[in-house]
């Protein structure tokens, strides 16, 4: 890493001069994933407990497989790991392609087939 | 949720169902503090990176050299069940961020729409939002402190609201207020749902 310029101005002395890495390095400039949609909501969850690292899988993979160890939507992915929705979604497509991730899309209002989910949530809010 | 998922054989996990409820409205009307006060968890931060074509419906005059920019949203988590995650995102505050809009109010199951009597107008974009796609909408009037307090009647006349839309007021940094919000945002969605199923069902 080599910066510009070497003044105090300009030097990177902590986050908030961003990340280092690019995003779109991170998923060698692709902008869509090679598979699935990934709704925000969508979740996900690891389907091994640990993964070697591969031509492919790099380290924001590993990371995205550890957090999912427990189940996780692909919003807070992208929360826990910082990195814009967009890349999540391009690192979870390289993921499922090869099984290492299970993924399930939402629900729409439109396919629930009757309002026991509307009663689960409604109940569930009042026993908060 | 627990540890034993851990080793769980590969690929037989039940995943639970995910929905979510959009909690919009003007800026500073006090969504992020809705979220956090019935969320699991503190408000998470998730942003989109829109690149060129992303804000080409923007109006660019001036900032031509801007070719990105990012929409954060915050959201939080309630989780219902094993077998049920509710998800709460607040919308982007800027309304002219229309497409981050219609991912997040795809499959939404309804929204909260959050009023400030001392500037209703704020909600006006999102109300016309909710209406123009068929998105069960509640509008909940938080009562800031020094506000004038109106009735909800009058409320509903001053946003025009069809006389179906539920009307209510909350303090968005209470817990039991905000689940009151959602409760009858939930209560008023399955009624609009039930009714939408009737009027197909008797074409």
């Amino acid at each position: 890493m080599t910066v510009q310029g070497e003044s105090a101005d300009h030097q990177w002395v902590d986050d908030h001069a961003g990340p280092v890495v690019r995003p779109y390095a991170m998923t060698r400039g692709r902008a869509r994933p090679v598979t699935g949609t990934f709704d925000l909501i969508s979740l996900v969850t690891a389907t091994r407990a640990d993964v070697t690292p591969e031509i492919g899988i790099g380290p924001e993979h590993l990371a995205i497989v550890g957090l999912c160890q427990r189940i996780q939507s692909v919003a807070e992915i992208a929360a826990h790991l910082d990195l814009p929705v967009g890349t999540i979604r391009v690192l979870l497509g390289d993921l499922a392609a090869r099984n290492l991730v299970q993924v399930r899309e939402p629900q729409t209002t439109a396919g629930l087939p009757d309002n026991s989910i509307f009663e689960a949530v409604i109940n569930g809010l009042r026993a908060l | 949720m627990d540890y034993g998922h851990s080793d769980r054989p590969a690929g037989a996990t039940p995943l639970p169902t995910a929905i979510k409820i959009l909690v919009a409205g003007g800026f500073g009307v006090g969504k992020t503090t809705m979220v956090g006060a019935v969320s699991e968890t503190r408000p998470l931060r998730t942003e989109e990176v829109l690149t060129e074509s992303g804000v080409g419906i923007d109006d660019l005059s001036g900032v031509e050299e801007k070719t990105t920019t990012t929409v954060a949203m915050d959201f939080g988590r309630i989780t219902i069940s094993d077998d049920l995650v509710l998800y709460l995102f607040g919308t982007p505050g800027q309304d002219r961020f229309w497409f981050v809009w219609d991912e997040l109010a795809l499959g939404a199951i309804g929204a909260v729409v959050l009023a400030d009597t001392r500037r209703l107008a704020d909600c006006f974009p999102s109300i016309d939002y909710f209406e123009g796609r068929g998105t069960p909408f509640v509008v909940a009037v938080n009562c800031f402190e020094g506000s004038r307090q109106y009735r909800l009647d009058e409320v509903q006349t001053a946003l025009n609201l069809d006389p179906g839309v539920p009307v209510l007021l909350c303090d968005a940094r209470q817990r039991e207020s905000s689940k009151e919000v959602l409760v009858t945002l939930m209560e008023h969605a399955m009624k609009t749902r039930e009714a939408r199923r009737r009027a197909a069902g008797s074409n």
